[in-house]
């Protein structure tokens, strides 16, 4: 029996997170280097508590090149708690033991994969940006010191071991189709009472969303290396001269300097500008994985070993309060 | 309220970071801070007793230099503080350092710990909930807020894309706490002469070294990230390098 990979993908309310694919890709790239076997594994409910059923998820996902899909069930996964979750996932690894169990590093993975670890008494190698096979020891990439370096991470405990992947680290359109549909097993879970302690309430928005940066062609951002709130309105200005939107990494937005709708991140929007144009932002990855799908980026930042400039197309190593003003009169000039 | 904060010293955000030579860890004569969510989360264990009384500890793994962030946190108003003292801290994954700190408070019974989200250093966003689950304890991640209600706690997870989600949890809990959930206190002068009075107890390897085991995760090689892009840098004086950059955003670019 070859060894099993197994991509846990993410649904919420019966429709897929679209991260899943990237994860799925790299399963493809994995089990494609080592001739392990690969599966994939939806959780949720089928009941009538769920908006729709995962059941056709588990179909969606069966039609990429996998071995098997197990559509994971039970009423008590939804709506999502770490408790249920760890508890079917861990009974799950018990009937079908896999070496290697792979998942997109989501906040809700994030929330239950280092217990289900635990549970397990093994790890979970987090925030993994690549893998490759090295003399037969597989090596994960992942980013330490807010980006500053990499770290090669290997595996040395006896499976199964559990990777997360940083959003944007695979492209979901790598994932290759398989040639007939792969089968798809039913697993149902009773998840005993008393299991699930916490008890969440409804998803909700804090406020109306009134800026889409998403659809941002150029968008100005502006974190910590702005130092005061007065000083926004000169990244205020240059976003006016250039026609863009402003945005910012979160230390700007938790100070209330400017409002939580603004925010560039994990934890604000994605977006995928033409132009970003990142001023006195150092690059932190949860800024970057919101951000890394600009077409351009521009970089100003007095630090030059700032990680962000690892993915700038431009740099300037500089006072952002020197070089802004002048911009601004060269944009209006360009202008006319 | 009987409150544990774990809290870590990372290196400072702005330090200029070097490799050693082995090319597996930095060198470790750079500037250090606290871990910035680990700030937070004392600030908001001190709100916390302040609105229903209680205690706060604090909690630190690591060298003698890490004791800077047990002072500075009794001198903002913790009451007591642990110190697992030791350089080999340092180089532990997240699950040894979980077991190591749930043996050095298996005496101890807290009402809520917390942690913060993630390090700045490894950045695992691990140790509070495998603290959890050693502990037996639920837990919730990405805390904006917490209210005590009649049966324990409420608190607001953050989610992704401006998502929230209220939560209600029993106590004993570990809770996560996002940076930003708060605004951080100073230390008051009083509070660091006070500071130096307060209890602190030291915790050796060798006492919870039983209850650890190997990483089993290692670093094999740590290195300075290859450049996926060409980044092309503009120098000269500032108003030369406005020039050069509007030049690149109109030709090259196209934005303008």
């Amino acid at each position: 029996m070859p060894d099993t990979i197994l991509v846990v993908v993410e649904q919420r309310d019966g429709k897929l997170n679209r991260v899943s694919w990237e994860t799925i890709a790299a399963g493809q790239v994995i089990a494609a280097q080592t001739g392990w076997t690969l599966e994939a594994a939806v959780v949720g409910s089928n009941g009538s508590n769920s908006r729709s059923g995962i059941a056709a998820i588990a179909s969606e996902v069966a039609a990429k090149k996998l071995a098997k899909v197990y559509d994971i069930e039970s009423a008590g996964l939804e709506p999502y708690t770490p408790d249920a979750f760890v508890y079917a996932l861990k009974d799950f690894l018990g009937k079908h033991p896999a070496t290697l169990v792979l998942m997109p590093h989501t906040y809700q993975v994030r929330d239950f994969v280092p217990k289900l670890a635990t549970a397990l008494q093994t790890t979970a190698i987090s925030d993994v940006i690549g893998v490759r096979l090295e003399s037969g020891k597989l090596l994960f990439t992942r980013q330490m010191f807010q980006g500053k370096f990499v770290a090669d991470v290997s595996f040395a405990g006896s499976g199964p071991c559990f990777v997360t992947f940083q959003n944007g680290s695979f492209r979901a359109d790598a994932v290759e189709a398989g040639a007939a549909p792969a089968p798809v097993e039913t697993v149902n879970v009773q998840i005993p009472d008393g299991v699930v302690r916490n008890k969440p309430q409804e998803v909700f928005k804090e406020a109306k969303q009134a800026v889409d940066l998403t659809q941002a062609e150029i968008i100005v951002s502006v974190g910590r290396g702005i130092k005061e709130q007065k000083n926004i309105e000169l990244a205020k200005q240059l976003a006016d001269a250039l026609g863009g939107e402003l945005a910012a990494s979160r230390p700007i937005c938790d100070n209330g300097w400017l409002p939580m709708d603004r925010q560039v991140g994990s934890s604000g929007q994605t977006v995928a500008p033409k132009l970003y144009l990142a001023l006195g932002i150092s690059g932190a990855i949860q800024h970057i994985v919101g951000m890394k799908g600009a077409r351009s980026i521009v970089a100003v930042n007095k630090d030059s070993e700032a990680p962000i400039f690892e993915i700038a197309d431009y740099a300037v190593v500089g006072n952002l309060f020197d070089i802004v003003p002048p911009l601004i009169e060269e944009i209006k000039k360009a202008k006319g | 309220m009987k409150i544990l904060v774990c809290m870590k010293q990372v290196p400072q955000k702005d330090a200029p970071l070097k490799l050693n030579d082995a090319g597996t860890w930095i060198r470790e004569d750079v500037s250090y801070e606290v871990n910035e969510p680990d700030a937070f989360a004392l600030e908001e264990a001190l709100r916390q007793k302040e609105k229903h009384t209680g205690e706060v500890i604090v909690l630190t793994a690591g060298p003698a230099r890490a004791l800077q962030v047990l002072r500075e946190a009794l001198a903002k108003g913790a009451d007591r503080a642990i110190h697992l003292e030791d350089t080999a801290f340092v180089g532990l994954d997240a699950y040894n350092t979980a077991r190591a700190i749930a043996a050095a408070i298996k005496d101890e019974k807290f009402d809520l710990i917390f942690t913060g989200l993630q390090s700045d250093d490894y950045g695992y966003a691990q140790t509070g909930v495998i603290l959890a689950e050693i502990l037996g304890l639920p837990h919730a991640t990405i805390i904006m807020q917490i209210e005590k209600t009649d049966a324990g706690i409420r608190v607001k997870r953050e989610l992704e894309a401006g998502f929230f989600q209220f939560v209600d949890l029993p106590l004993p809990a570990v809770l996560t706490i996002q940076s930003g959930i708060n605004k951080l206190r100073y230390a008051t002068l009083i509070g660091i002469k006070q500071a130096k009075t307060k209890p602190l107890r030291k915790v050796t390897l060798a006492e919870v070294q039983p209850a650890m085991g190997a990483n089993l995760q290692k670093i094999e090689k740590l290195y300075v990230p290859q450049k996926s892009k060409n980044t092309e840098f503009l120098e000269g004086p500032p108003a030369e390098v406005a020039k050069k950059l509007v030049e690149k955003m109109k030709n090259e670019l196209r934005v303008i």
